[in-house]
C-alpha cells in the first residue's frame, strides 16, 4: 500500500501543481518540493525499516486491474527496488531544488511533467506485474518528452523526437516479447497471467527463448544505452534543461540497469550465457568508446553525457559477469553514478545559468570568479574518474575485481577505461575552472539554494565511498538469489 | 414476421423513423434548434431501444437480417458516434449559416444504411445497406457546394464509390453462380475459380469503403474536402458498418482457415500499416493527415480482424471504440477551432494553441496521444489488445510491421503535439462567438467527456471489455 500512496503522491503533486500556476508561481515549486520531501521521507522509513533483511521482499501489495486478461496492479518492495525508490526520490528532490530558478515560463506544466515523470520511474522500480510494468515504462515518456521539448536548448525538438522515437522502439519490441512470453507460459501451463511471479521458471524452447529475450534486452539495451543505441543519449542529456538531465542521467538510464537485474537474468537463466558473450565486450567497448568521444567534445553537457556512456559500461560489464561482488558493484555504480554525474550536469547548468553557454572553448579561470563551484565541482571530478574515498571508486573495483575471474583480456582493457576517464575529467575540469581567464567576470558564486543542493550530494557521495556497506546488506539477498540461477 | 423479430428490430426501426420525422419537422417548422434536438432525443431513443432489445437476443430474421450481440455491440457504437457528430454538425453548421435542414435527413439515412450492415447476413441487405449508406453520402460530402473543394471531393467519391458498388455486386453475382445461394452463412468457401474471382472483386469493393492500401486514393481529398462533421461521420460510422460486415462474413464462413484470402487480407494489412503511416509523415493539413492515420489504423484492425475467435473479435471492437473516441475528439477540435471562412486545418492554425486555449489543446492532445496508443489513454490497451491477439495467433510477420510502423506514427503525432505546444504565433485573431454560450458549452462538454471516457477505457479497460465479451456470447 505504500508503495501505491507515493507513487500517487507524486502524480496528484503533478497535477496540483499544474492547477496551482494559476494563482502563484511559487506555490508550484513547493507542492513539488513537499510531494518529493514526503516520498523520500517514506522510502527513508521503508529502509530504516527493513534495514535488516530477513525475507527476501518486504513489501507484496496486489489487488486486481484487467482479471480477465490476468493482469494486476503488483507492487513489491525487495532491497534492489528500495535502493532504487530511494535514488528517485533523492535526485527528485534535488532536480525540484535546480530548476527552482531556471524555470521562468510555465512553471506550473514544468513541474507536472517532471513529477510524473519521476513517477513512471518509481513505478518501473517497485511494478512486478510485467503489464503494469509497461505501463509505468511508458508513462514516464511522454512528460519527459515534454521536459526536453519545450524547456530545452536550441535543437531541444530534434533531440526530443530521437529520444522518444528511440526508447519507444525499444519498448515496444519489449512489449510483443512480453506478449510472446504471457501466451508460452499460458500454453504450458494453463494460466494466463503477467504477473512477474507467475511467469518465473517459464520452460521455453532454446530457439524461442532467444528471441524473447532479445526484444527485453534491446529494450533495456536502449535505455542503459549500450554502444550501438547510444545515439540518443548525447543529444537528450545536452539539450534538456538541467532537471531533465539530471532526471535522464541519475535515473532513465538506470531503468535499463534495474530492467536487466529485474527481468533478464531471473526471466532466462538459460539464455544469460548466451547474451554474456554479446554482452561483456559491448559493456568493454561502451567504456573505452565512450572515454575517447568525451575526450573530443567542446560542449560541457556532451562530454557529461559521454562519460555516461563510459560509466554504463561498467554496469554491463558487472552485471554480466555473474559474480556476487561485481553484481554488488553495479548496484553501487548505479547509485554513484546517479549522484556525481548528476551533480556533474547540476553543475553545468549552474555554468550555463551565469555564463549562458555550454562551449568549453568559451569557458576558463572560473576559479578566481567562482572558487566554491570550483572546489565542488573539483570533488565531483575526482569522483567521476573514480579517486578512492569516493563512492565511485567502490563501484567500479567491485565491477573489476568481479570480472577479472571471468574474463581477464577484456577486464584488462576495461580498467584502460580508468585511464582515459581520468584524461577527460582532467581535461574537463582544467577547461573550466584553470587556466587564463575567459568572460565570466562578476559572476557570483554559489547561493544558498545551490550550497544545500550541492552539500547533499557531496555528502552522499563521501558517504558512499566511506561506508558502502548499509547498500551492500540491502541488496546482498538479491544479488545472491540472482547469481545463484 | 413474428412479434419477437418485430421487437428487436426496434431500433432500426427508430433510426429509419428519424429520417422521416424530420422530414416532416421541416415541412412544419424549418428550425435547426428543433431539429437538433428531436433528433439528439430520436438517437437517444434507440439507445434506449438497444438495452431494451438485448435481452431477447440473439433473433434472426431470415432470410435478410441477424440480430446477435455483434449487431448490437456495432450499432451502439455507430449510434454513439452519430449522436456526437450530431452535435457537432450543429454548431459547424449554425455557423456558416447555411440552411442545413436536408442534412440531418441525409445524415439519419445513412446511419440506417451503416446499422443495417451490421445486422445483414444475406448479399440483398448488404448491398442496401450500403447503397443506403453510400448515396447518403455523396450528396453529403458535397453538401458545403459553394466551398472549394466541395463539390472535387463529392464527385471523387462519387465516381468511386460507384464503382467499387459495381465491383461490389459483380463480386456477389459471380459467388452466386457459383453457390446458388446469397445467404453469407450458407456459402461454403471453396477453390472454384468463380468463387475467389468474385470473393477478390468484393474485397476490392470493401477495400474501397475502409480505404485500404491500394484503394486509399479518395480518402485524403475527401476528408480535406468534406465538410468535418461528414469527414468525422466517413472515417467512423462508415467504416465501422463496414467493418461489420466484413468480420460478419469472414466468420460465418471461417475464411481464416482459407490460407489464399488471409494471406490477400495480410497483404492489404500491411500494405496499409506501411503506406499509411510513411504518408502521413509529411503532412501539413491535419485533416489529410487524420485520413492517412486511419487508413493505418484499419491496417492495424486487420490484424486482429485474422485471428480466429472472439479474442480477435473483442479485441476489434475495443479498438475501434478506442478509435473512434479519439478520432471523434480530434474531429471537434478542428470543428471548435473553425471559422466560417476557414476550416482549422493547416498545421500551423494549430501552433501554440495550449498556451492560448489549454483545454481544447490538452483534449487534442490526448486525442492524439490516444491514436498514437501511449499508455493511459483508451488507444494503449486497444493496441495492447490487438497486438495480443495477433501474437496470440503467431502472425508475427503482420505483428512486427504494426510495432515498426506504429514507431513512424509517433513521430507526426507528436510533431503536431510539439506544434501544439510550440511557442504561440504573436498575432492572434481572436475567434469570437457568434453563437450562444450554450452550443460552446454543450461542444466543450462532448469534448471533456469523451477525454475522460478515453481515460476510462486507457486505466481501466477490463470492464469494457469483459463487457464486450458478454456481449460477443449472444449469438
Amino acid at each position: 500500500m505504500i508503495l501505491a500512496v507515493m507513487i500517487e503522491i507524486l502524480l496528484i503533486g503533478g497535477v496540483l501543481c499544474w492547477l496551482a500556476a494559476r494563482w502563484s508561481a511559487a506555490a508550484v515549486k513547493w507542492i513539488a518540493l513537499a510531494a518529493l520531501l514526503t516520498d523520500l521521507g517514506l522510502s527513508a522509513w521503508c529502509w530504516f525499516q527493513y534495514r535488516d533483511p530477513g525475507a527476501p521482499w518486504f513489501i507484496d501489495f496486489r489487488t486486481g486491474w484487467i482479471p480477465s486478461f490476468g493482469i494486476g496492479f503488483h507492487l513489491a518492495l525487495d532491497g534492489l527496488s528500495l535502493v532504487m525508490l530511494m535514488l528517485t526520490f533523492f535526485l527528485g528532490t534535488l532536480a525540484v531544488l535546480c530548476s527552482w530558478k531556471e524555470i521562468k515560463e510555465r512553471t506550473g506544466f514544468f513541474f507536472f511533467c517532471l513529477l510524473w515523470t519521476l513517477a513512471g520511474i518509481s513505478g518501473v522500480f517497485v511494478a512486478m506485474d510485467l503489464f503494469l510494468f509497461y505501463f509505468f515504462w511508458e508513462v514516464m515518456l511522454v512528460p519527459m518528452y515534454f521536459l526536453i521539448a519545450l524547456w530545452g536548448d536550441t535543437r531541444r525538438r530534434y533531440a526530443a523526437y530521437k529520444f522518444f522515437i528511440f526508447t519507444q522502439t525499444g519498448g515496444l519490441l519489449m512489449l510483443l516479447s512480453i506478449l510472446a512470453l504471457y501466451f508460452i507460459h499460458g500454453q504450458n501451463s494453463g494460466v494466463y497471467t503477467f504477473d512477474y511471479f507467475g511467469l518465473l521458471n517459464t520452460a521455453m524452447d532454446a530457439s524461442v527463448s532467444k528471441w524473447v529475450v532479445s526484444g527485453f534486452f534491446i529494450a533495456f539495451a536502449i535505455k542503459l544505452p549500450v554502444v550501438p543505441f547510444h545515439n540518443w543519449l548525447p543529444d537528450a542529456h545536452s539539450e534538456a534543461p538541467t532537471a531533465g538531465s539530471l532526471v535522464l542521467a541519475g535515473l532513465l538510464l538506470k531503468t535499463g540497469a534495474y530492467g536487466i537485474l529485474r527481468f533478464v537474468l531471473p526471466l532466462f537463466p538459460g539464455d544469460s550465457a548466451a547474451i554474456a558473450r554479446w554482452a561483456i565486450p559491448l559493456g568493454v567497448i561502451g567504456i573505452v568508446y565512450g572515454a575517447v568521444l568525451a575526450f573530443s567534445q567542446t560542449d560541457l553537457k556532451r562530454l557529461i553525457a559521454y562519460t555516461s556512456v563510459s560509466h554504463m559500461g561498467f554496469v554491463l560489464l558487472g552485471i554480466f559477469s555473474y559474480r556476487e561482488i561485481a553484481m554488488q558493484g553495479t548496484v553501487m555504480q548505479i547509485l554513484t553514478h546517479g549522484i556525481s554525474t548528476g551533480a556533474l550536469f547540476v553543475m553545468a547548468g549552474m555554468l550555463k545559468e551565469r555564463l549562458h553557454t555550454r562551449d568549453l572553448g568559451l569557458m576558463g579561470g572560473l576559479w578566481t570568479g567562482l572558487p566554491y563551484t570550483g572546489g565542488v565541482f573539483m570533488l565531483f571530478t575526482m569522483a567521476s574518474l573514480g579517486l578512492p574515498m569516493l563512492g565511485n571508486f567502490i563501484a567500479e573495483f567491485l565491477i573489476l575485481l568481479g570480472a577479472f575471474s571471468v574474463s581477464p583480456v577484456l577486464t584488462v582493457l576495461a580498467s584502460g577505461g580508468l585511464v582515459l576517464s581520468a584524461l577527460y575529467s582532467l581535461r574537463m575540469a582544467q577547461k573550466v575552472f584553470l587556466g587564463p581567464m575567459r568572460g565570466g567576470t562578476g559572476v557570483k558564486d554559489l547561493s544558498g539554494r545551490e550550497w544545500l543542493l550541492l552539500a547533499a550530494m557531496s555528502i552522499s557521495i563521501v558517504a558512499l565511498g566511506l561506508f558502502p556497506q548499509p547498500v551492500i546488506d540491502l541488496v546482498r539477498p538479491v544479488v545472491r538469489l540472482l547469481v545463484s540461477n | 414476421m413474428t412479434s419477437t423479430q418485430f421487437d428487436a428490430l426496434l431500433p432500426y426501426t427508430l433510426l429509419a423513423a428519424a429520417s422521416l420525422v424530420v422530414i416532416l419537422l421541416i415541412a412544419f417548422r424549418r428550425s435547426h434548434t428543433v431539429i437538433q434536438v428531436v433528433g439528439f432525443m430520436l438517437m437517444c431513443m434507440v439507445i434506449a431501444a438497444l438495452v431494451k432489445v438485448r435481452p431477447i437476443l440473439p433473433v434472426s430474421i431470415p432470410p435478410l437480417f441477424r440480430i446477435d450481440g455483434l449487431a448490437l455491440l456495432f450499432t451502439a457504437l455507430i449510434v454513439f458516434c452519430v449522436l456526437i457528430i450530431g452535435l457537432f454538425s450543429f454548431i459547424y453548421f449554425e455557423e456558416r449559416e447555411e440552411n442545413p435542414k436536408e442534412y440531418y435527413i441525409l445524415l439519419f439515412l445513412s446511419t440506417l444504411g451503416a446499422t443495417i450492415l451490421t445486422i445483414s447476413v444475406h448479399f440483398i441487405s448488404f448491398f442496401i445497406g450500403l447503397e443506403l449508406l453510400s448515396v447518403s453520402l455523396y450528396a453529403l460530402v458535397a453538401y458545403l457546394r459553394t466551398r472549394n473543394n466541395a463539390v472535387e471531393a463529392g464527385m471523387k467519391y462519387l465516381v468511386l464509390a460507384a464503382l467499387s458498388s459495381a465491383f461490389l455486386l459483380f463480386g456477389m453475382a459471380l459467388i452466386y453462380m457459383d453457390k446458388g445461394t446469397m445467404d453469407l452463412t450458407a456459402i461454403v468457401p471453396s477453390d472454384s475459380i468463380l468463387f475467389v474471382m468474385g470473393a477478390g472483386i468484393m474485397v476490392v469493393a470493401i477495400g474501397f469503403k475502409l480505404a485500404l492500401v491500394p484503394f486509399h486514393l479518395w480518402a485524403a481529398d475527401v476528408y480535406q474536402g468534406a465538410p468535418t462533421p461528414v469527414t468525422s461521420f466517413i472515417a467512423t460510422v462508415s467504416k465501422i458498418g463496414v467493418f461489420a460486415v466484413l468480420l460478419r462474413f469472414a466468420q460465418s464462413i471461417h475464411l481464416q482457415q482459407y490460407p489464399k484470402v488471409s494471406i490477400i487480407f495480410v497483404v492489404l494489412a500491411i500494405a496499409s500499416m506501411i503506406a499509411g503511416n510513411l504518408l502521413a509523415l509529411l503532412q501539413q493539413n491535419v485533416k489529410r493527415l487524420l485520413a492517412y492515420s486511419s487508413i493505418a489504423h484499419f491496417g492495424y484492425l486487420l490484424v486482429s480482424f485474422m485471428t480466429v475467435g472472439k479474442e480477435g473479435t473483442q479485441a476489434a471492437v475495443f479498438y475501434l471504440l478506442a478509435y473512434s473516441i479519439a478520432l471523434l475528439a480530434a474531429f471537434g477540435v478542428i470543428i471548435l477551432l473553425s471559422t466560417r471562412q476557414k476550416e482549422a486545418e493547416d498545421l500551423s492554425d494549430y501552433r501554440g494553441l495550449f498556451w492560448k486555449r489549454p483545454v481544447i489543446a490538452a483534449v487534442f492532445t490526448i486525442a492524439l496521444l490516444s491514436l498514437a496508443g501511449i499508455p493511459l489513454t483508451a488507444g494503449f490497451p486497444a493496441k495492447f489488445f490487438v497486438l495480443a491477439s495477433g501474437v496470440r495467433q503467431h502472425l508475427w510477420l503482420p505483428v512486427i510491421v504494426l510495432v515498426l510502423t506504429s514507431i513512424v506514427g509517433f513521430y507526426y503525432y507528436l510533431r503536431v503535439i510539439g506544434v501544439l505546444f510550440a511557442e504561440a504565433s504573436g498575432a492572434e485573431e481572436e475567434k469570437e462567438g457568434t453563437l450562444q454560450p450554450f452550443f460552446y458549452a454543450a461542444i466543450y462538454t462532448t469534448l471533456v467527456v469523451l477525454t475522460v471516457l478515453s481515460f476510462w477505457l486507457g486505466i481501466l479497460p477490463g470492464s469494457t471489455a469483459d463487457g464486450i465479451r458478454e456481449l460477443l456470447v449472444i449469438g
